[in-house]
């Protein structure tokens, strides 16, 4: 029954599987793609404290996006149990590089000597978890937008705003890649 | 206020309430399938990001290039055609404020090296919680934190 959510999809299903996202929800609430403003509208209904930021009526905003990320949350867990066992078949050169570095299971969406409760307590782990996940939540509001609404929804509109923020993207993941990873995860 | 106004004000409302939950329902369902695309297409995928960043397979780039191709493609005949989305109103795209630039460079350049480092973006952080990877509430959580501290130094940051 679940046949057709097992497997990895080719890139050229995916790619505009996700791009009619932007016209699905324009199509039905005129409500604009992007992920990330979610995380400030939990900010809001959570702890807004006095922060000007955060005052302002989430529920009339963003209680629709709330709605899509606990959808985007439940979709994952159906094809995560929709699916065969996931292993992720990346390019034999990446494979020899992780390798390298001392990844030994290849198992799962992201490489489990990393990505475990035990690891928070190490370096490489807490680095990867906890300070990876606050420069996302810190640049995606300091940049007012992330994958989604600036290189998909921004780009597909041909905003320079949002050009600026996608090669502000590279240029921060080709940096973390380059000069931060090697070192964090030498010997994992 | 008589009786028949009351009870006819009442359904009014009742309306409004069960149309708001109609919308709420189709945006849960987009969502749910915004995730299962998310997870089968790997994007959510941490080795995924590492082959992206060290340019070793097209796959990344076709995703993103492609959905990029079909929203823009999408954007325009919605634009062309001047369609009205199926909550009534006449559709629009805010536009984003250049301003100094600085936001988007600096933010971009933040989130991207969280991106390489998390190997995961918002909605990819939320999807993995569900697919196998629950640790990853604790990225969440630390990303709620980034954007309140965010918010908090606004008034002192550059934009």
């Amino acid at each position: 029954m679940m046949e057709w959510i097992r497997g990895e999809w080719p890139w050229y299903l995916a790619g505009p599987l996700i791009g009619l996202f932007v016209p699905a929800l324009l199509i039905v609430g005129n409500k604009t793609f992007g992920i990330s403003s979610n995380l400030r509208h939990l900010c809001a209904a959570i702890a807004p404290g006095s922060v000007a930021f955060f005052r302002y009526d989430w529920k009339r905003t963003g209680l629709w996006n709330l709605v899509f990320l606990v959808g985007v949350l439940l979709g994952g867990l159906i094809a995560f149990h929709g699916g065969a066992s996931h292993d992720v078949v990346v390019s034999a050169q990446t494979k020899a590089s992780l390798v390298r570095l001392g990844f030994h299971d290849f198992s799962g969406l992201a490489p489990r000597e990393l990505f475990h409760w035990q690891a928070l307590l190490t370096v490489k782990g807490f680095v990867s978890i906890v300070v990876g996940g606050f420069l996302v939540g810190f640049g995606t509001a300091y940049a007012g937008g992330c994958t989604s609404g600036h290189a998909i929804s921004g780009l597909a509109n041909f905003e320079l705003p949002s050009l600026i923020a996608v090669l502000g993207f590279f240029a921060g993941g080709l940096a973390a890649t380059y000069l931060i990873l090697p070192i964090l995860l030498r010997g994992v | 206020m008589s009786d028949i106004a009351k009870s006819s004000h009442q359904e009014a409302e009742n309306g409004r309430y069960a149309n708001r939950l109609f919308f709420l329902l189709i945006y849960l369902l987009l969502g749910v399938a915004f995730g299962i695309v998310l997870t089968r297409s790997e994007v959510v995928s941490w080795f995924r990001i590492q082959e992206m960043f060290h340019f070793q397979s097209f796959r990344m780039y076709g995703i993103i290039g492609s959905a990029i191709a079909t929203a823009a493609i999408s954007v325009a005949l919605i634009k062309k055609l001047q369609l009205r989305s199926v909550s009534g109103e006449i559709i629009t795209i805010p536009r984003k404020d250049l301003g100094s630039g600085i936001r988007y460079a600096f933010g971009g350049t933040i989130f991207g090296l969280g991106w390489a480092l998390t190997g995961a973006c918002p909605g990819p952080l939320f999807a993995l919680i569900g697919s196998g990877v629950p640790v990853m509430i604790v990225a969440v959580l630390s990303a709620l934190a980034g954007t309140w501290v965010y918010g908090w130094l606004r008034p002192r940051l550059p934009h």
